[in-house]
């Protein structure tokens, strides 16, 4: 599967079927900080993500003068 | 995993609530929260107009949105910050909303109004630019509700906000800080205006799935200032704690607010009084805002580097 990190921007491939929880527990991103699309449809934890699909982490948390 | 009010499959799981919403179920728990937390902490008064203060960003847009859905008559305010290759998209984002719901936007241009975009004004005064960006739309915002006749001025900001600055002024206690960290600002002065934070129990990713649901097109880049800033190290802190105790960083706050808060404000004493160079509300002579500006007027910039002007004082 291909995962793509919207910041900073890259793209990782991971191989096999795996649960959103195990994806980001992998690349080390705390799931309570992103949302996770594929396409246009929101994944929960426990959504598997399959071999050939492609998902997208989008990053929730933004700082500075609030 | 299932929807906790209709069994669909849900599209966001909310752990500190041991839930988790289908789109539609989500949209319709977040507008009724924030519904409650103006009504209980009363923020909003039936056919109050608000000034909403919008950048673009997912947190403005979202309570942009979710006030309008709720009915309130609302009038969005974007400050221009002047930050190349930041700034535009900003505005645009916020522009396009606006005119796509019919709603009426002003814009005011930092750098038209007190002859410095923020990156200037940062380099002129030697502040990091977070604080001098912060102070100057704390100020531009009162001063755009007071002209504009608005009773109370909205902000975007969420959950994940509050938590970080109490974080912050709890590491250093910020004894005076503390004591004004509540969700409604009221107006201790006639040059004050009521400010309120109706996303204080929202958190940063239910605002980006909020957005995302809605499809309201916000604008995502990290301003490049905050790059490194202390607010962020303080959120990834209190979300690592969030992810492995769910609910912390909502009591936290929450608790704060209620225990704590109280007492503090209780020994607060601040007298204000009108500022001596622009009327605003401050405890000093002249406010922090004129006193900043009046430092970065001071400096002449060559070559890249700041010099400082020595102002001739005429003889006493």
């Amino acid at each position: 599967m291909r995962v793509l990190i919207r910041r900073p921007r890259r793209e990782v491939e991971l191989p096999g079927r795996r649960r959103v929880r195990e994806i980001l527990k992998e690349l080390q991103i705390n799931p309570e900080t992103v949302i996770v699309v594929r396409g246009e449809t929101l994944l929960t934890s426990d959504d598997v993500v399959g071999e050939e699909e492609r998902i997208e982490v989008i990053p929730a948390i933004s700082g500075g003068a609030r | 995993m299932k929807c906790s009010t209709c069994q669909a499959k849900a599209a966001v799981e909310i752990r500190r609530h041991n839930a988790a919403f289908c789109g539609p179920c989500f949209l319709t728990h977040l507008e009724r929260q924030v519904q409650r937390t103006i009504e209980s902490e009363k923020m909003l008064l039936a056919g109050e107009r608000v000034l909403v203060a919008v950048s673009g960003g997912k947190d403005s847009l979202c309570l942009w949105e979710i006030l309008r859905r709720l009915g309130y008559e609302t009038t969005g305010l974007h400050l221009d910050l002047g930050i190349g290759g930041y700034s535009p998209e900003g505005r645009k984002k916020t522009e396009a909303y606006a005119e796509a719901h019919d709603l009426p936007l002003q814009v005011t241009e930092v750098k038209e109004e007190t002859g410095f975009a923020i990156p200037e004004l940062a380099e002129r005064t030697r502040r990091p630019p977070c604080s001098g960006c912060g102070l100057s739309k704390r100020y531009l915002m009162n001063r755009a509700a007071l002209e504009g006749g608005f009773p109370v001025l909205a902000t975007g900001h969420n959950l994940d906000d509050v938590a970080a600055i109490l974080f912050g002024n709890v590491l250093h206690w910020q004894v005076e800080q503390l004591s004004r960290m509540t969700p409604v600002r009221p107006a201790t002065h006639p040059r004050l205006v009521k400010t309120v934070k109706p996303l204080i129990r929202v958190t940063e990713r239910e605002a980006v799935a909020y957005c995302l649901l809605r499809g309201a097109d916000y604008h995502e880049d990290e301003c490049p200032n905050a790059v490194g800033a202390t607010s962020l190290f303080y959120k990834d802190i209190i979300n690592q704690v969030e992810a492995v105790s769910p609910g912390s960083k909502q009591a936290f706050y929450q608790e704060f607010v209620k225990k704590i808060q109280p007492h503090l404000a209780a020994r607060e004493t601040v007298t204000l009084r009108e500022c001596d160079v622009c009327g605003q509300a401050t405890t000093g002579e002249v406010c922090a805002y004129c006193r900043m500006m009046e430092r970065a007027r001071q400096v002449t910039v060559r070559r890249g580097r700041v010099t400082r002007t020595v102002l001739e004082v005429p003889p006493a």
